[in-house]
């Protein structure tokens, strides 16, 4: 099957997500999209799969134009979204979510044979009876793989598909996505790991911004590849030699466990004005960890010390009051309210004793901290109203002045350039002044640049931790993938 | 208890059991219908007032149906379409409705009016004690049988069925796999909703014959909470609306001995069935029966996970 | 144009009540211009009228205070009904119990009415927080209970004399009377204690951290826990804070209406003021006229029902038509404003 597009168009409002995107895959090529987060690349797919319509431009599946109004159609027409969370239905079983949605002809007996063929022929282990709650992400990915293919996908779109499997479970991925590939399927490689689709991937099509930045046939130079998704070359981010203050926190022998995530065994010691980066995979035990150290999960084991006081037991509600903060990565649906306004939430944000609000020097403050976070909306928008990059400065401008110590998942996610380096400047600073951050990433430039010490996390473990000078943006992806070295 | 008294509970917990499984079904779905209470008691009336008007028993049960089913239209649409709180139209409707039923019923009021006829299954009314509780029934109990076990079967052994449950379990996903989330929907509300019809007129037309304001007053809730102590299964849920049909019973069989309590008696099952699921439903002791494995799959039941959540593919 | 837009639908809402209104009066065979006219005869057409006019309006905007304070911390508190009967059943208790002056023994009935509507609300809170048990059920659970117990209250230990019947108990003492207007059956403290009630439920939700930090409960309560909200403790103190002021609706109705404890005694109140608080969207300050409407309705059924001879219930169906047209319209103008928002928003779904 060859698909192919044509000057796909799309806005939202005055913001072109796509700009004139012209593509084609052909049948048996690996195509990957490459792009930052937040250049176009997801919306791109949900025009493919059939979520949103797009304003203009033709798309082209084996010569016959497409709508593609409705997912039904993609569908019908053999195109397959693997999204990056399988849309599976978790209290089912394996073999009855295979068979959700397929056509009606098609009862239990084709679907138990259609999963054991295609299982063996690309190697899964899917028990059909098993709930698919059991199942790990990576299985997860693999009954939808065998579901689409079932159905007759000719055309395979994987939606960031590598970011919460282990690195055994990438190789399997990988190894399937090239078998499909010599069977004539064509496949579109979404992601914004540039090492992945320099791997796996024939071709690339870079998204800048909403536009085609580039579209090469691979290999192709590092470089050159980083400078069209970036728009410059990578600026060498100067380490800033920094010396850290007097020891503050111990972690020792620490245990914990939340449904899911699991911290095991871990060692941690924590200084005054230090920046710790967690490295690992999505589960790996870093949010655990986070959520752990800030008193949402108890611990099963081991001890936290505060200087010298033991503070294990403490919920959160005592270590905000010692000076702790936790900022989350889903910022609206766990750190921020919809529905109150940026005054509101400063005036949730205040500790001051008094009973009664008043509203006049609420709005004051909330307009002082508007103005030196540099957030774009008035003491009366509400978060929904808020890009991203706002909400995250609004989430920073309603910490106390000089936290102790940071907790911080995924500090720049789906933040633009500009943001990141604004919350950056603004946490370095923090940092002078004392406050000690430990934060979560997926961004290995950021983790090696921003870090004093780094952590590597491993199921649940923490498997390597040294001076984050010591390490090289690839000797990093291989300890979170689990090949011990160093 | 004899057989007799048997008959009795399986008679009088029929309309219970239309209206308990009607909104399993739409729960099932993903959609909550709050409005039970106020729509059986419309559907009582309306079914009463056709059949007493134009002397069917059949067209009053029609009527009933009908009745219930656009309350559970509006439910659905309100919720849908317009984007209103499921359990907020409800709410609303609930008022409307028994208000409505009061007001359009007053001319019906106490009159004798038709009811369903008993028929006996041939052969099966002579099996030993089963054959007098099971088939000496009218036909909506027969019915009522079947519609469990149809229900049964068709959530849980039909590959439509199994479109049902994800629709109510994880809308997005079945979304994307070209299931039409929405349309199935309001299917399945306005079919839940008419068999909830179904139990209302067959309050007035057999189990509770006849029509005064506020008939059948709080049924609506219990059948809610029945569906929530069922598991949504709807095995279970028979199993509960017999239950409480029983506590009926014997509430009533206690009054020559409680002259005190007589007024209380009739009342009296309501709160203790909703107490007694509500104790089942607390955490502790739901956590306490994982450790039986057969009682406790008896007892034990997850909502549907998008109940009450409105989809909207945008 | 927000507002514009949102009045224009509002103003549409009321036309099409008007119309289904009307449609049930021609069904009735009812005289469209006494009917109208009965309505405001109905509820102040004499000073006694009046005066029971504002008596339902009472425990309208005391159930609606107590429903706006449970529906910003984001709970459906349908047990009102048994909150109301609870107050009641404690108001009854101390009238009954206590000996005094007529100060003393009102004060007390006020005290104990509150806090029994809010042991009997805090009962369904404790239910939802430790029990997980939803509160719908919980509260549906304990109106049935409470009306089980006034009925055995009403028949058994407190019934009058030899009479052990459903009209209610003995009536209480002249001091457990609230003082009414020379022959008008209003009381003006009934009125005070209502408007205290609501004004301070408006001011401790948008004047008071324990207000703001409660509606943040109610909006997104992983967010509120980590702006360092307990949020299982506001969630009972809602069930408290809204039991008690329900329960004090129960004081009024047995110190200032009935003087009595009667079965019926919450009058379906509770459940009336969940649409109130749905027709006036949460919003304390409307709930005033609301109420006095609905009020007003009721009244005018009674002259409907005397005069014309038109069922007790046509009020109830049409303060259900106002209610549901108004929520169902205006649900349809936000989805049509959500709409246009999203087109025009600066940030994609990228």
């Amino acid at each position: 099957m060859s698909l192919e597009l044509r000057a796909i168009t799309k806005r939202f409002g005055s913001v072109v997500a796509n700009d004139t995107i012209s593509l084609s895959v052909g049948s048996g090529e690996i195509h990957g999209l490459l792009g930052e987060n937040g250049a176009g690349k997801s919306t791109l797919v949900k025009i493919l799969s059939g979520f949103i319509t797009r304003d203009q431009g033709e798309i082209e599946l084996d010569g016959t134009k497409l709508h593609l109004l409705s997912p039904n159609e993609a569908v019908a027409n053999g195109i397959g979204i693997l999204h990056q969370e399988p849309l599976v239905f978790l209290p089912f079983s394996v073999v009855d979510n295979f068979l959700i949605g397929s056509p009606k002809e098609y009862g239990y007996a084709e679907a138990y044979e259609a999963l054991s063929t295609i299982s063996e022929q690309f190697g899964f282990d899917l028990n059909p009876d098993v709930s698919a709650s059991n199942l790990s992400i990576g299985e997860r990915q693999q009954l939808e793989i065998a579901r689409l293919l079932w159905l007759g996908a000719r055309v395979l779109i994987l939606d960031e598909p590598t970011t919460a499997i282990s690195s055994t479970q990438r190789e399997k991925l990988f190894a399937t996505i090239r078998d499909l590939a010599d069977d004539g399927m064509s496949v579109i490689f979404v992601s914004h790991k540039l090492e992945e689709v320099q791997e796996l991937c024939d071709r690339v099509t870079i998204l800048r911004e909403g536009k085609i930045s580039a579209s090469v046939d691979l290999p192709s130079p590092v470089e050159y590849l980083v400078s069209k998704m970036f728009g410059t070359g990578v600026l060498p981010k100067t380490r800033i030699a920094r010396v850290n203050g007097s020891s503050l926190l111990e972690l020792a022998n620490a245990s914990a466990f939340e449904q899911p995530g699991q911290i095991i065994d871990v060692n941690l010691s924590v200084s005054r004005g230090q920046i710790i980066g967690l490295a690992g995979l999505e589960g790996a035990g870093q949010r655990t960890l986070l959520r752990a150290m800030a008193g949402f999960v108890p611990f099963a084991e081991g001890s936290f010390r505060l200087q010298s006081a033991e503070i294990s037991e403490l919920d959160y509600l005592d270590r905000l009051g010692l000076g702790f903060y936790y900022l989350p990565a889903d910022r609206q649906r766990e750190g921020l309210v919809n529905g109150l306004s940026i005054t509101e939430h400063v005036a949730l944000s205040v500790t001051d004793q008094s009973k009664v609000i008043n509203w006049n020097i609420a709005r004051s403050e909330a307009a002082k901290r508007i103005e030196k976070f540099s957030i774009k909306g008035t003491v009366e928008s509400t978060p929904e109203s808020l890009s991203g990059g706002n909400q995250q400065r609004l989430l920073l401008a309603l910490m106390p002045e000089t936290p102790l110590l940071l907790l911080m998942e995924h500090p720049t996610r789906g933040l633009d350039i500009e943001s990141a380096a604004w919350v950056w400047s603004y946490l370095l600073t923090l940092s002078e002044s004392g406050t000690s951050i430990i934060f979560s990433s997926s961004d290995l430039e950021e983790l090696t640049t921003y870090s004093d010490q780094i952590a590597v996390c491993f199921s649940g473990r923490i498997i390597d931790q040294f001076d984050a000078s010591e390490a090289t943006v690839e000797e990093l992806g291989l300890l979170i993938g689990g090949v011990h070295q160093r | 208890m004899n057989a007799a008294t048997f008959a009795i509970i399986v008679a009088s917990a029929t309309p219970l059991i239309f209206a308990a499984i009607g909104e399993t079904i739409t729960e099932k779905a993903g959609v909550v219908n709050l409005s039970l209470d106020g729509s059986m008691l419309l559907s009582a009336m309306t079914g009463f007032a056709i059949a007493y008007t134009t002397g069917s028993v059949e067209l009053g049960l029609l009527a009933g149906m009908a009745t219930s089913g656009f309350v559970a239209f509006v439910v659905a649409f309100g919720g849908i379409r317009l984007r209103v709180n499921q359990i907020a139209v409800g709410l609303i409707l609930t008022y409307f409705a028994t208000k409505l039923s009061a007001l359009l019923g007053g001319e019906f009021v106490r009159k004798p009016g038709p009811s369903v006829q008993k028929m006996s299954l041939p052969i099966l009314e002579d099996i030993p004690f089963f054959g007098e509780i099971l088939f000496q029934q009218n036909p909506l109990v027969y019915f009522s049988f079947l519609l469990v076990i149809a229900s049964f079967w068709w959530i849980f052994h039909t590959r439509r069925g199994l479109d049902l449950q994800a629709i109510g379990e994880r809308p997005e996903a079945a979304f994307a796999r070209g299931i039409p989330v929405n349309t199935l929907r309001y299917f399945y509300t306005v079919l839940g909703g008419a068999f909830v019809g179904l139990g209302g007129a067959a309050f007035s037309l057999d189990a509770k014959m006849g029509w005064s304001e506020g008939h059948i007053a709080n049924y609506g809730w219990i059948a809610l909470a029945i569906v929530i102590f069922g598991g949504w299964h709807p095995l279970r849920v028979a199993f509960g609306c017999y239950l409480f049909g029983a506590i009926q019973i014997v509430a009533l069989k206690m009054q020559p001995t409680l002259p005190d309590l007589a007024q209380v008696l009739p009342i009296a099952p309501f709160p203790l069935m909703i107490l007694t699921l509500v104790f089942l439903n607390m955490r502790v002791v739901q956590s306490f029966t994982m450790r039986f494995k057969g009682i406790g799959r008896l007892i034990r039941g997850t909502a549907p996970s998008a109940l009450g959540e409105s989809f909207w593919p945008d | 144009m927000n507002s514009l837009q949102q009045t224009k639908y509002f103003a549409g809402a009321i036309t099409i009540s008007l119309v289904v209104s009307i449609f049930f009066l021609w069904l009735l065979e009812a005289p469209l211009v006494d009917t109208a006219k009965l309505l405001v005869e109905g509820a102040f057409g004499t000073n006694q009228r009046i005066g029971d006019t504002f008596m339902i309006w009472v425990p309208l905007l005391l159930a609606s205070a107590s429903l706006v304070v449970t529906f910003s911390a984001g709970l459906w508190n349908i047990g009102v009904e048994g909150q109301i009967v609870a107050g009641a059943v404690a108001a009854s208790f101390v009238a009954r119990e206590v000996q005094g002056s007529t100060t003393v023994i009102l004060t007390l009935m006020v005290i104990g009415g509150f806090v029994g509507g809010a042991l009997w609300g805090l009962l369904v809170g404790v239910l939802r927080v430790r029990g997980g048990v939803n509160e719908i059920f919980g509260g549906i659970g304990l109106n049935f209970v409470a009306t089980g117990l006034i009925v055995y209250l009403v028949i058994g230990p407190w019934s009058r004399d030899g009479v052990a019947s459903t009209g209610g108990t003995e009536p209480f003492g002249p001091q457990a009377w609230f003082p009414t207007i020379d022959g008008l059956r209003v009381s003006p403290l009934a009125l005070i204690i209502a408007f205290v009630s609501l004004a301070s439920v408006m001011f401790l939700l948008s004047k008071t951290h324990f207000g703001l930090r409660l509606r943040a409960t109610g909006k997104n309560p992983l967010a509120a826990n980590r702006f360092g909200i307990a949020t299982s403790r506001y969630l009972l103190m809602a069930f408290i804070i809204g039991g008690g002021v329900a329960g004090l609706a129960g004081v009024t109705q047995a110190g200032a209406v009935y003087h009595r404890l009667v079965p019926s005694i919450s009058g379906g109140y509770g459940f009336l003021a969940i649409l109130i608080v749905l027709l006036a969207r949460f919003r304390g300050l409307w709930v005033i006229p609301i109420a006095l409407f609905f009020a007003t309705i009721a009244m005018a059924s009674f002259q409907w029902q005397l005069r014309l001879g038109l069922h007790s219930a046509l009020g109830g169906v049409i303060q259900g038509v106002l209610v549901l047209s108004v929520v169902l319209v205006m649900g349809y103008q936000e989805v049509r404003q959500q709409r246009e928002q999203s087109n025009s928003r600066d940030d994609a779904a990228l």
